[in-house]
């Protein structure tokens, strides 16, 4: 050899970037875009389009003309923020009213704290529950899949239950209305995401076979869910929802699968993992049954977003050689 | 120091919200119209003048020891002047802004300006000073209930123009309170910064 080459360590390089990783997340969420997709028909197609252009075309904006930083929409976290963000509303939402969410997604919930990596809340769904919050009307109005006429508007299992529950109606009759392989292949109203469980669960296992998220943040939280709705239905089955249903209708799974493990936004230790995804399962379920609105998976997420800093504190990991 | 900077200060410089963050509660609260921002701006603005008048006169005899209960005493006669005032002038706007009309005695900017300003300075001066800070959070809290709701509900100062649509409800409930004082305040200091 004539030359001896000499650099400083890090010697061996892995392959892995944000890239890679987001495109992983991306492939993982393919199975339910196309499923929200066939269910829903076109205008879920604009909704999905609109969505990612303008957190994309919003990302590049504010890093070029506000940050003067160099653009970070290479690392295609905007665009999952986009898919997250479409297949949380209802199909029918106006173009519009879906550019609102965009912006608050990116420029509020995620640019305003510094771009990827400092945000302290989930972007999507800080531009859902924005949406949710300012424009009711569009976003409790819920197409029923495709098959019905497009003006028919049925109400989500969830929302269905809790008013049934108010006129005075049992739960058994409630659910009796409803069939568990409905609701896991979809056939229900709700937002897009909530479509097909069962193709979110694949892009689940995915992720999990690449290693690109772990469980255990995902498992705790349908853990939690089960047991919290399995106790409070053993109780009293003619008030409350019993745990199946609970963990198929809604956005739960795809709030479990998706939402909650983003990386920037859940805590990076094993213990406080499961901490953080007790506290959504249970936070859920308490929405859920005693909340006024019917369903409170982001409110959960985003409330135990917040306390993500104080778990990573408290479970870090223990250096090698320290007591 | 001059008049006019006097007046000026308490506009910018020493903007009560946007620069001090001092009164947040009712900045919060309030400001979910540009009219009713501005009626509580300017019911704090007539507390403060006065108050800020009688502590300066009072203050060289007030002993150092029970100076505070003795401010609040005198803030607090104010504030119930203006209570009878706007019960009994303004109705409508007494029942919008409710408990905070009381709550002006416990004000940090109102009792804030009596301890750092009114009793050092003479008469004059001390009125000038409430003028001016009156003003600043009277501005302040105007132009947060105008952007509020210009998003919130599609109108300003009552005037709608998105005829009878709604607009993002969340800017009139307390997160759009917080939302848009933050992004006020970094275009303020931005505003500030460029000027200085």
């Amino acid at each position: 050899m004539e030359k001896l080459l000499v650099s400083p360590n890090p010697h061996i390089h892995a392959p892995v970037s944000t890239k890679t990783l987001m495109r992983d997340v991306i492939i993982a969420l393919i199975p339910a875009v196309i499923c929200s997709f066939v269910f829903y028909g076109w205008r879920e197609i604009l909704v999905m389009a609109v969505s990612v252009a303008s957190c994309v075309l919003l990302e590049w904006a504010i890093t070029k003309y506000m940050l003067r930083k160099p653009s970070t929409i290479g690392d295609l976290s905007a665009v999952i923020t986009g898919i997250l963000l479409a297949l949380n509303l209802p199909y029918t939402t106006p173009w519009w009213v879906v550019m609102i969410g965009a912006v608050v997604a990116i420029g509020v919930a995620k640019m305003t704290f510094g771009g990827i990596g400092q945000n302290i809340w989930n972007p999507a769904l800080v531009g859902r529950v924005f949406l949710l919050v300012s424009f009711p009307t569009y976003m409790t109005t819920w197409g029923a899949p495709q098959g019905v006429v497009d003006a028919v508007s049925g109400p989500t299992p969830l929302g269905a239950i809790q008013e049934g529950l108010m006129q005075g109606a049992s739960v058994q009759e409630l659910t009796s209305a409803f069939n568990y392989k409905d609701l896991l292949f979809a056939n229900l109203g709700g937002s897009a995401g909530e479509a097909c469980a069962l193709a979110l669960l694949a892009g689940f296992v995915y992720l999990c076979c690449r290693k690109v998220i772990k469980p255990w943040i995902t498992l705790s939280i349908f853990g939690t869910v089960a047991l919290t709705s399995l106790i409070f239905w053993g109780i009293d089955p003619s008030r409350f929802t019993d745990p199946l249903f609970n963990l198929l209708t809604g956005g739960l799974v795809l709030g479990a699968c998706f939402m909650a493990t983003d990386y920037v936004t859940s805590p990076m230790s094993l213990w406080g993992g499961v901490i953080f995804g007790v506290g959504i399962g249970f936070l859920t379920m308490m929405i859920r049954y005693f909340g006024s609105y019917p369903e409170g998976v982001s409110f959960a997420i985003l409330i135990m977003n917040s306390v993500v800093p104080l778990l990573n504190m408290w479970f870090h990991q223990k250096k090698f050689g320290r007591k | 120091m001059s008049k006019f900077k006097l007046l000026t200060d308490g506009l910018v410089k020493n903007n009560p919200t946007f620069v001090l963050l001092l009164g947040m509660c009712p900045t919060l609260a309030t400001t979910t119209s540009a009219i009713n921002g501005l009626s509580m701006g300017l019911a704090t603005l007539f507390v403060l003048v006065l108050s800020n008048m009688a502590i300066s006169l009072i203050a060289p005899v007030v002993p150092d020891k029970v100076h505070i209960p003795v401010y609040i005493v005198v803030i607090a006669t104010f504030v119930t002047l203006l209570q009878f005032l706007m019960q009994a002038y303004t109705p409508a706007m007494y029942e919008t802004l409710g408990l905070f009309i009381p709550l002006i005695v416990v004000n940090c900017i109102v009792l804030g300006r009596a301890e750092a300003f009114a009793n050092k300075h003479g008469v004059g001066e001390s009125a000038l000073d409430g003028i001016g800070v009156g003003l600043g959070f009277t501005c302040s809290l105007t132009v947060l209930g105008l952007v509020r709701e210009i998003l919130g509900s599609g109108s300003a100062f009552g005037w709608s123009f998105t005829g009878g649509a709604d607009g993002m409800l969340a800017f009139v409930m307390a997160p759009g309170a917080f939302l848009c004082l933050g992004y006020l305040m970094v275009l303020f200091n931005k505003f500030l910064k460029n000027n200085s």
